[in-house]
């Protein structure tokens, strides 16, 4: 297990490099100007300088390391000395955004709890709905459940989210009233009420994005449970005299369980690339807010890092799910 | 005693209709589709409005079917979608901007199958290359695909525009970017199913024939992984089509008179609580089109499978 553990965990470097490059590069070829919107009575040779200053001079392969050294050795001594108290980052330069001229981080900082809290609060509702869903269809395969369950689950599959989130607000929060329109990110819990109205203006964007992974991890969970309830060993379990339900939830699910894990740890990512539209929607500033502003100003350093930023949540959690497939399922090991 | 009833087994053509008919929710998809498809390319021939065209007076006019319930809402026959808030004909900009997403789904779908289809069988069929391209995938597979886009799209917009003209930039940027990030999952299966093909016989007899390599992807190898093609196919449409409306709907999609269903969607949402049906208009349109061709690929998953039929 550890050297399979290693060997995914080696397998990391080259694609982290790799993705890093082709954003790096992307950004790069791209012809955008930061100084494009520097007045055109700013005489050549102080643009020039003012250039120098945002690190523009160096040729590419030194920006590109120096960036790859501020994101993975002096952000992280950052976050330590903030942690600890200690002083390790003193006199590094950290990524700093070009708009707000402040580090690229401690925007990230404030703004990614808004997305954590929508988007895990999202797949955590989802994935709750999305299991029994799954088994009872598997279950009775073909009932009118079924044939609802798969109706309700392309539907979930075809319907995109920046179509839903309309369509719910028109509906609850117009028509009926029953939630916010707009998520109020400066909202602060203190009381009861105040909970309750936190509760409200999540419901939305929640449903939102729970659809989408509801109707995904369902119909995974309905082949996955299809596939074992036919195996040897269930027959036995019920030759023994198990009751059904002992049956169902001891044998056949603990078993349909192995792949459906790895499907909700790699489906995550992809929720976090879909949240950047359902916080457009209901105008939650997240980082998916800040990534569409930051492209929209030209502030390079600020969509590289967040770009870079949700590549490595893919990469980590295809690890984790790979990993959790080796436990669950020891014959993939290969060692 | 009974004699066994023997009928000629189903040619395989016969078998993959006689499934694919006993599947009632692809063939419904599939006619949605194709009427969706005649509606949108025949569409401005029946119906010769200029979507572009402004009349200010007949603005904010509201379909025709909002006069059952509201007798004084303001309604025309010669608008029977309604028009919006400068006076353009939403049925001739539905129209218009059904040809779009549908020219850039299919498109792009194609692109990604080409793209797909040519690593896959160079995975699957030369073993030197193997290795190195399904790294190379695996890759792919874990670049953040919507963040890149849009800094694609944004960043690349102002010279393509320059050179190809403000809208044929646009449908070359999209195109290009939603099929050159699509090709993965098409490239896996081909690969998988060029693998066990070429250990069969009659590749090998092939093989023993003399026929060169090219000709036996060509003659033996691609005919027979047409399915699995043809299935990612309708899956590579409704990820064209609905990417491209999140694009429009972000505000990085085609140029501002250019309607596109995932634009006309965005434009209205500002207004939706006077006006909902220029919300639900293109969204129904790209959700039934989407839902449609999903369908469709789950009937042609089961039909084009011969476990399933020749049973």
């Amino acid at each position: 297990m550890l050297s399979y553990t290693l060997r995914r965990l080696l397998f990391m470097v080259p694609t982290l490099l790799f993705i890093s490059l082709v954003i790096f590069l992307l950004l790069d070829l791209a012809p955008g100007d930061p100084m494009a919107q520097v007045p055109l009575t700013v005489p050549p040779e102080v643009k020039e300088r003012m250039r120098e200053a945002l690190g523009l001079g160096d040729p590419v392969h030194l920006r590109f390391v120096k960036w790859l050294v501020q994101f993975f050795w002096v952000e992280p001594m950052v976050l330590l000395d903030h942690l600890f108290g200690t002083g390790f980052s003193e006199g590094y330069q950290r990524i700093l955004s070009w708009q707000t001229r402040s580090p690229v981080m401690a925007t990230v900082a404030e703004r990614l709890p808004q997305t954590l809290w929508v988007v895990g609060m999202a797949y955590v509702v989802g994935i709750l709905i999305a299991l029994p869903i799954g088994i009872y269809s598997a279950y009775r395969q073909y009932s009118v459940f079924d044939q609802a369950g798969t109706f309700i689950t392309m539907i979930g599959f075809s319907i995109p989210p920046f179509f839903t989130g309309p369509l719910l607000i028109m509906v609850f929060a117009v028509q009926l009233k029953w939630f916010p329109t707009v998520y109020d990110t400066t909202h602060e819990i203190r009381d009861w009420n105040s909970f309750v109205f936190q509760l409200r203006q999540m419901v939305l964007p929640v449903m939102v994005l729970s659809l989408q992974t509801t109707a995904q991890i369902s119909r995974f969970m309905r082949a996955s449970v299809l596939e074992n309830l036919n195996e040897d060993f269930v027959r036995t379990a019920r030759a023994k005299g198990q009751s059904e339900l002992r049956v169902v939830l001891r044998h056949v699910v603990r078993n349909s369980m192995i792949p459906v894990v790895t499907a909700i740890a790699l489906g995550l990512p992809s929720v976090f690339g879909g949240a950047i539209i359902t916080e457009v929607v209901f105008k939650v500033n997240g980082i998916g807010d800040q990534l569409l502003t930051a492209l929209m100003t030209n502030d390079m350093p600020t969509v590289q890092t967040l770009a870079f930023l949700i590549a490595v949540l893919i990469v980590c959690f295809n690890l984790l799910a790979d990993v959790l497939y080796g436990i669950l399922d020891p014959r993939i090991r290969y060692d | 005693m009974t004699r066994p009833i023997l009928r000629p087994a189903p040619s395989p053509r016969q078998g993959i209709w006689d499934q694919f008919k006993k599947h009632k929710g692809a063939l419904i998809g599939g006619l949605v589709l194709a009427l969706m498809t005649l509606g949108v390319l025949l569409g401005d021939m029946l119906w010769s409005l200029d979507p572009q065209a402004l009349d200010i007076r007949a603005r904010d006019m509201r379909p025709i079917y909002t006069a059952l319930w509201d007798n004084g809402a303001k309604v025309q026959w010669s608008h029977p979608l309604g028009t919006d808030n400068l006076g353009r004909d939403i049925l001739a900009n539905m129209i218009a901007g059904g040809q779009t997403s549908m020219a850039v789904g299919w498109v792009a779908m194609a692109l990604s199958l080409l793209i797909g289809t040519i690593v896959g069988v160079l995975a699957g069929y030369v073993r030197m290359l193997d290795g190195a391209l399904m790294r190379f995938t695996d890759l792919m597979l874990s670049l953040p695909i919507l963040p890149l886009l849009l800094i694609a799209v944004t960043l690349f917009r102002a010279p393509l525009h320059s050179t190809l003209g403000p809208e044929r930039g646009m449908f070359v940027l999209i195109v290009g970017v939603v099929g050159l990030t699509s090709w993965m999952q098409t490239a896996r299966i081909v690969r998988s199913e060029v693998m066990s093909l070429k250990q069969r016989e009659f590749i090998l007899a092939a093989r023993s024939a003399g026929t060169r390599p090219l000709a036996i992807i060509w003659r033996h190898l691609l005919p027979n992984v047409l399915s699995p093609i043809m299935v990612s196919a309708t899956l590579g449409l409704a990820t064209a089509i609905i990417t491209e409306s999140a694009l429009s709907f972000l505000g990085v999609g085609f140029p501002p008179d250019y309607p596109t269903w995932g634009k006309m969607l965005a434009d209205a949402v500002s207004r939706m609580d006077q006006y909902p049906e220029r919300v639900v208009l293109p969204g129904l349109a790209i959700s039934l089109t989407v839902l449609s061709v999903n369908y469709l690929g789950d009937g042609l998953r089961d039909a084009l499978d011969p476990r399933v039929w020749q049973k």
